[in-house]
């Protein structure tokens, strides 16, 4: 059991959790940050997705305690004063999901990818997202997403 | 059926406190002579829709409008298209709706979200009501200003007069009159030509919720003081449990292990300590000798589980296949495979004053509530079930094991208790798409004529196991066989593995006959929507033109189930030195009569197509001796984005028919198109699902 600080979304919270215990779980069930979702367990289908420090981490596969000190970015921290990101603009224009449970895991990896890369090939976007699950089969309309997202922020929308 | 009929209404005491709650204003309750709210009661189980109601729209005095469901939105979009529907009967603009869904404390009984149902059956009975609501506002209105009924427009929520003067909102007209009417039963509905509303790609209710991470899905549910539960699992299928040591699991801090006979659980203050102390209960089990995936379609072949006649039957197989000029026999055979639903199961349930309250994933919310009822018996007034909007289900969530699981914890723990199944444990310890066996013998004239299609399907189930084929001799069987896994229902059942049988042979059948698969299916096909979507699909995909090469195949299929009709071409690569296939292309071209929500149709069709590649190539399940061998996705592998090729969908709109559900039958295609693919390249036929699983085609 240890006791730290975790860094979410611009806020300081106080943790006690055992060593082992997964980030995604003290998200999930101590902090109530439910936007991030258990998909897997195993890093294996990206539902947990969040960003430590700008990069796509599964937060499922990484102690709570050793993400002390990061900047924590969960889905809920996307939007601000009202405003989404081209990213959460884009899924919503292109209607890029079904059931919506994987779509928290696939922004936030789509936010990780179009930081790195303004604007990313059809395959770089593959690549990056294939460890991302969507079992309802929306991956033409989440690429087509990612690709309009791009295109939203280099005209400089945001 | 008498239209127009208006029956006498009862509320209950219960629907009088609710309306109450609602505040004033005009609630519709559809008759309970309507032939579709009798069609939606009967049949299961001896349940009958309740006498009072059978559907309910409520408007109140602001003008917002709730509509009340049992169906429940696990992704297919219904939130979305069944309020269209009721917003074009009941003239009001699509964002004043707020649909009220699977809360059994509020809304109709109903049988559960499955077979395509919702559209054909659910939607009209919600439009009847809502055109019945607007017959009684215009009447009000018209009463208010003495004026002939038939003169009058209900138009955005707002009735006015002819000569445009005057109008009145639904919330002014309902205010203060408190309102409660049955209404009649079968009213004439708005023709799909005049849709403005319905028949548009309106975006899924709620998306903002989505991409925010707002929204609440089953598992996310948080209650005052809640705590959580984890459950002991048995080592395997008919596992019997030996002995069992709690000692170490009850030292973890604020753990208390739960027995009642057979189950063994945990409570505790955190999720992570629950699952350790789980981990921490020492259980010996003994398992009993058991089938394996080795010899499983032998075995299921050979274990009936009860008697079984034919499906169809005309003239006699066994005269025309022996006088026929071509003949094949084949057998088929599929794996068992899992629904994998992104969110697992999950249950929060509390107890208050000896009522249960439950929040969880569920397309059957009353099939819930009455396990509950059951198990922990309780009257109907007893037990709420609630179901938050879902992380899909795909046919997968029919039954209620979370539900009893946190509502047994919660009560013997005195409070509320979430459980969270974990990849594993959906894997272990849910239900399966049947594995099955399929033997067909068929034969045509050398001119291309089919005459005889005798199909026999072991244990994968009877859905869409009727040939669209015109053939004059048919003997088409089930066999339900004692299966060695636990099985249920999956989105299509065994219309998949059914067309992939089917449409193997009859492109078998086309390229023994040297004929155009196309041209022999168009041959045989006499129905005008089937043939419809055949060409349709053939046009766009250019199938006059593509020519199969060892590293290239064009494959089609065809089909239709549930009232939607499809034609699926697939174009696949196959790598000359590793034999590796990789799906290119697919067209698949799809009606199913008059769209609601075109925009919501494509995405369905589309990622049935995309969930179909994963049975078609790579999934299974894994097992032996009663063990699940492969229960994680790093070891089920389900399709990705890297598998997932160029794909076109073709709507056709048919105004003119009643619009059915669209969630199911586009999954069919994909698989037998593939497999027509990989024989068109390769001269090899897979007559098993998955093709692939080892990513090549292995020369049999």
């Amino acid at each position: 059991m240890s006791k730290f600080l975790l860094h979410i979304n611009g806020q300081d919270h106080s943790v006690q959790a055992p060593d082992e215990e997964s980030l995604l779980s003290v998200l999930r069930n101590r902090l109530a940050l439910t936007g991030t979702k258990y998909g897997c367990g195993e890093g294996q289908c990206g539902a947990c997705t969040v960003l430590m420090d700008g990069a796509a981490t599964r937060s499922c596969q990484i102690p709570a305690a050793a993400a002390a000190g990061a900047k924590i970015t969960t889905i809920e921290g996307l939007e601000r004063q009202g405003r989404l990101t081209p990213v959460q603009d884009a899924f919503l224009e292109e209607g890029a999901y079904q059931c919506g449970y994987c779509t928290s895991g696939m922004i936030m990896s789509a936010s990780a990818l179009l930081h790195d890369n303004h604007s990313p090939t059809d395959e770089q976007i593959v690549t990056a997202m294939n460890g991302n699950v969507c079992r309802c089969g929306t991956y033409p309309r989440i690429l087509a997403a990612i690709k309009r997202a791009a295109s939203l922020s280099a005209g400089g929308t945001r | 059926m008498t239209t127009r009929e208006t029956a006498s209404l009862q509320i209950s005491v219960d629907r009088r406190g609710f309306l109450k709650l609602l505040g004033g204003g005009l609630l519709v309750c559809l008759s309970p002579s309507s032939a579709l709210a009798q069609e939606s009661g009967r049949g299961f189980r001896g349940h009958e829709l309740p006498n009072d109601v059978s559907a309910w729209i409520h408007i109140g005095a602001d003008g917002r409008v709730k509509v009340f469901t049992g169906k429940v939105e696990v992704g297919q979009n219904i939130r979305t298209s069944l309020a269209q529907a009721v917003a074009e009967e009941l003239r009001v603009p699509f964002e004043s709706i707020t649909m009220v869904m699977g809360d059994t404390d509020l809304v109709p009984w109903d049988m559960g979200t499955f077979g395509s149902r919702t559209t054909p059956t659910m939607s009209p009975q919600l439009r009847n009501m809502a055109v019945a609501a607007r017959e009684l506002l215009v009447e009000a209105a018209a009463k208010r200003w003495n004026i002939d009924p038939s003169k009058l427009t209900a138009s955005a929520g707002k009735i006015t007069t002819p000569d445009g003067q005057k109008f009145i909102t639904y919330g002014n007209l309902t205010r203060g009159e408190d309102l409660v009417k049955s209404a009649p039963g079968d009213p004439p509905l708005t023709p799909a030509t005049e849709w403005k509303i319905a028949g548009t790609p309106v975006p899924k209710a709620n998306g903002h919720d989505f991409v925010t991470g707002k929204h609440q899905f089953p598992s996310d549910i948080v209650r005052p003081g809640m705590a959580f539960g984890a459950v002991l699992r048995p080592e395997g299928y008919n596992a019997k449990l030996d002995s069992i040591e709690t000692t170490a699991a009850e030292k973890l801090p604020g753990v208390k292990v739960i027995r009642d006979g057979d189950f063994t659980g945990v409570v505790a203050e955190d999720a992570f300590t629950a699952h350790q102390a789980v981990e921490a209960i020492k259980a010996k089990w003994t398992m009993p000798s058991q089938p394996s995936n080795q010899g499983l379609f032998d075995y299921l072949k050979a274990n009936p589980d009860g008697e079984s006649k034919p499906d169809h039957q005309s003239g006699s197989v066994a005269d025309a296949y022996s006088s026929g000029d071509v003949k094949l026999e084949s057998r088929y055979t599929t794996e068992y495979i899992a629904h994998t639903p992104l969110e697992p199961r999950a249950a929060v349930a509390e107890w208050n004053d000896g009522k249960l309250t439950v929040w969880t994933g569920t397309q059957r919310p009353f099939g819930v509530h009455e396990e509950l009822m059951q198990t922990f018996k309780l009257s109907p007034k007893q037990v709420r079930v609630i179901q938050p909007d879902m992380g899909s289900g795909y046919g997968g969530k029919h039954t209620g094991e979370a539900a009893i699981e946190a509502a047994r914890l919660a009560r013997a723990a005195g409070k509320p208790v979430k459980v969270v199944w974990t990849r594993e444990e959906e894997f272990t310890c849910a239900y399966f798409r049947p594995a099955g066996l399929v033997e067909i013998k068929s034969a045509a004239r050398k001119d291309g004529t089919l005459v005889s299609w005798e199909f026999h399907n072991y244990n994968s189930g009877p859905a869409g196991i009727e040939t669209p084929y015109e053939t004059p001799n048919q003997l088409i069987q089930f066999h339900p066989s004692k299966s060695p896994l636990r099985q249920g229902s999956y989105r299509g059942l065994a219309a998949t593995f059914n067309h992939f049988a089917r449409e193997s042979q009859i492109d078998e059948m086309a390229h023994a006959l040297h004929m155009d698969p196309v041209a022999f299916r168009l041959k045989n096909i006499s129905n005008p929507r089937l043939r419809a979507v055949v060409r349709a699909a053939a046009e766009k995909f250019e199938w006059d033109s593509a020519k199969s090469s060892p590293e290239r195949g064009f494959g089609l299929s065809c089909g239709t189930d549930k009232g939607g009709f499809v034609a699926t071409c697939a174009e696949i690569a196959v790598n000359p030195s590793t034999k590796n296939v990789k799906v290119q292309r697919a067209v698949q071209a799809w009606e199913c009569g008059a769209i609601v929500n075109p925009d919501g149709l494509r995405n369905q069709v589309q990622g049935a197509l995309v969930q179909g590649i994963g049975g078609a190539l790579f999934e299974r399940i894994l097992f032996s001796n009663g063990r699940i061998e492969n229960p994680h996705l790093s070891k089920y592998r389900v399709p990705r984005f890297s598998d997932t090729p160029q794909i076109d969908i073709i709507l056709l709109d048919r105004k003119d028919l009643p619009s059915a559900g669209a969630g199911e039958t586009g999954i069919v295609g994909i698989a037998p198109a593939i497999g027509n693919a990989i024989f068109a390249a390769t001269g090899t036929r897979l007559r098993h699902m998955p093709l692939t699983p080892e990513d090549n085609v292995v020369k049999s």
